[in-house]
């Protein structure tokens, strides 16, 4: 059996006692194959961030991790620290969401891009000619002076094309995005998109790819985990969690996205997130869900497996939404 | 660049003018006959009076007697001292060299302590950062004198290790006879620069971009140089310009204390025997002190900050 690009296992992280009711990411398993982009879809405080952050060892201060983050099969959380440095350089690179918060607004483009290179140990020189190819390839025009130039100098759109040049420049085998296109406009959006998904294929890179947004997930993924407080709930391939989505709030999801060719206006799921200060027992989206039974808020639904997707929900078998 | 210069160095004239009106004019309100000083309480006959007010000008409508000194101190004639019988610019350039050596001694000790205290409180937090607020907390509420006591008698009475009066001859006595003025001198300064940077790279270790560094792979010590102590730089330096150019009062305290004769301590030994034409030329010093200190933070901002540039277009 060959070792899965990244295998999460049963990862749990808690929050320094007395900082919230529930751990943050409860038992959250997540695959990516190599090659393979995989969508990671919820609301914002569901845990997708965390999720995506542990791959690289980034964890909330003071909390607390139990379960598995392989890489290549070998564990993040158990990692020496010049080990994990290296697999940041190299092995796993990260997109983040703001691109003007991201990039330090006091130094240079060109020190951006190359900064991951020269803490690898690669000279200036060949750092700079290696960070103006890459430039280029995201479309960067006249990307010789814009090493020069400084990030209050370009677009936001722009300055995203940057931040994935230099995630690119380690030569990763595993992209993070972590919500890569939410503070661009829609049109930027779809370039980036674009510029993404077509070097991401070029270069054959695993991608996990975390959004709000469920079908800007469906344009780019094989496959999308859906998350809800801290937890997976869902998971299948991209046609089938559009045309059979199992778990309600999947399908509230789906339902609360609008439609053109519909004459009737998106649902929105009613109710609001569960908050950290909350740990309702059993399931914790019975409390929103239209098909909520008693058995629900008492026992924690355990994922299984439903022709080929995994659903957390006690009555996954009789529901089906389509 | 050029025209923000020019433009800079207009409005340090203007500042510098007013300001030469405001110190002239407070400095004739002060209470008490200018003549009476000048002639050291002795009495005179009324023929020396008279002789006395005609060599300063006394009994000159105001706004004459301030066009005749601003009109010397533009050719950098500041007048003659009363109790020194001297030319004030002479007295005042012979004793600058101390002044400066001693604000640049303090200076470098407030940069040292104060970047190495406050990295050190906002890198280490808990024990580490308590202990440097405590005692930040102390610098600065310390006033110089009671420090220059403090000094004193530890290091120069107890020890003996340094002298506690002097000037010393020799650019390394000088230093020698320096370090407890410059230590009395920057220990305000020191807890005031420390809790600043402490603030400031607090403030930027919670930044995104330091984040994203640490998730590439880039080394600590690098991080922390270039996306936080970096991007932390522009309080620390407009603070530092103010300590600077502060510490040429501040001297007046320290260079009594330690009878250093330098620009302080003549600033405060003609003020109490109403030497008004050396108040007046290093009151003037110490606005020029204040104006230089802050263009030479404005220069450096953009150096420090791209964003902040002058240049219209950017730097590219």
């Amino acid at each position: 059996m060959t070792t899965r690009l990244l295998e999460i296992e049963n990862l749990t992280v808690r929050l320094a006692a007395g900082k919230a009711a529930r751990p943050i990411l409860d038992g959250v398993s997540l695959h990516v194959e190599r090659g393979e982009a995989v969508g990671l879809v919820g609301e914002s405080g569901s845990g997708k961030s965390v999720t995506c952050r542990s791959v690289l060892g980034l964890l909330p201060e003071g909390s607390r991790a139990s379960g598995g983050v392989r890489v290549d099969g070998e564990d993040i959380l158990t990692m020496s620290s010049t080990r994990l440095r290296d697999l940041r350089r190299r092995g796993v690179s990260m997109i983040f969401q703001d691109p003007r918060a991201s990039i330090n607004p006091m130094r240079r483009i060109g020190d951006f891009v190359a900064e991951g290179m020269r803490a690898g140990g690669v000279p200036q020189k060949d750092a700079l000619k290696r960070a103006e190819e890459l430039l280029e390839s995201v479309g960067i025009r006249e990307p010789r002076a814009a090493l020069r130039r400084y990030p209050h100098e370009f677009s936001g759109g722009m300055l995203q094309r940057v931040m994935i040049a230099g995630a690119l420049a380690g030569g990763p085998r595993l992209l993070l995005a972590d919500e890569p296109t939410t503070a661009l406009d829609v049109t930027t959006q779809a370039e980036v998109v674009s510029i993404l998904t077509g070097l991401r294929a070029e270069r054959d890179m695993g991608m996990l790819f975390v959004t709000h947004d469920l079908e800007l997930a469906a344009a780019i993924c094989d496959r999308i985990y859906v998350m809800y407080a801290g937890r997976i709930v869902e998971a299948q391939s991209t046609e089938g969690l559009f045309s059979r989505p199992r778990h309600p709030y999947t399908s509230g999801l789906l339902a609360a996205t609008p439609r053109l060719e519909s004459d009737q206006p998106p649902h929105g799921v009613p109710g609001r997130p569960v908050s950290l200060a909350e740990a309702p027992s059993g399931c914790a989206f019975a409390a929103r869900c239209a098909h909520a039974r008693p058995g629900c808020t008492e026992h924690e639904p355990g994922p299984r497996e439903i022709d080929g997707a995994q659903v957390a929900c006690l009555r996954a078998e009789e529901l089906i939404h389509d | 660049m050029a025209g923000f210069l020019l433009r800079r160095i207009g409005g340090i004239a203007v500042t510098l003018l007013v300001t030469s009106f405001l110190v002239f004019g407070s400095v004739h309100l002060a209470p008490g006959d200018p003549a009476s000083f000048l002639l050291g309480g002795r009495s005179a006959s009324p023929a020396a009076v008279a002789a006395i007010k005609a060599q300063y000008h006394l009994d000159d409508p105001f706004l004459v007697q301030y066009t005749k000194w601003i009109g010397g101190v533009v050719t950098g004639d500041f007048g003659k001292s009363a109790t020194f019988r001297q030319d004030v610019g002479g007295l005042i350039a012979a004793r600058l060299p101390t002044t400066l050596l001693l604000i640049g001694y303090a200076g470098v000790l407030i940069l040292v302590g104060g970047l190495a205290f406050g990295a050190l409180a906002a890198l280490r937090r808990g024990v580490v950062d308590r202990a440097v607020l405590v005692g930040t907390g102390i610098a600065t509420a310390t006033p110089s004198f009671v420090a220059a006591i403090g000094l004193i008698s530890l290091f120069s009475v107890q020890l003996g290790w340094f002298p506690a009066f002097g000037n010393g001859g020799g650019f390394g006595d000088r230093i020698y006879h320096l370090t407890l003025p410059a230590a009395a001198l920057a220990l305000t300064f020191v807890g005031l620069l420390a809790r600043v940077t402490r603030t400031s790279m607090l403030e930027e270790l919670g930044r995104e971009h330091v984040e994203v560094a640490r998730s590439r792979g880039v080394p600590g010590s690098d991080v922390v140089r270039r996306h936080v102590l970096r991007n932390a730089l522009g309080p620390i330096t407009t603070v530092t310009g103010t300590i600077v150019a502060g510490l040429l009062v501040a001297t007046s305290i320290v260079e009594t204390a330690f009878g250093l004769s330098g620009v302080g301590q003549l600033l405060v030994s003609s003020v109490t025997v109403k030497d008004f034409p050396v108040v007046q030329a290093v009151s003037l010093l110490v606005v020029l002190a204040f104006v230089t200190a802050n263009l030479v933070v404005d220069l450096v901002h953009p150096l420090i900050d791209p964003r902040l540039s002058h240049a219209k277009g950017g730097g590219a």
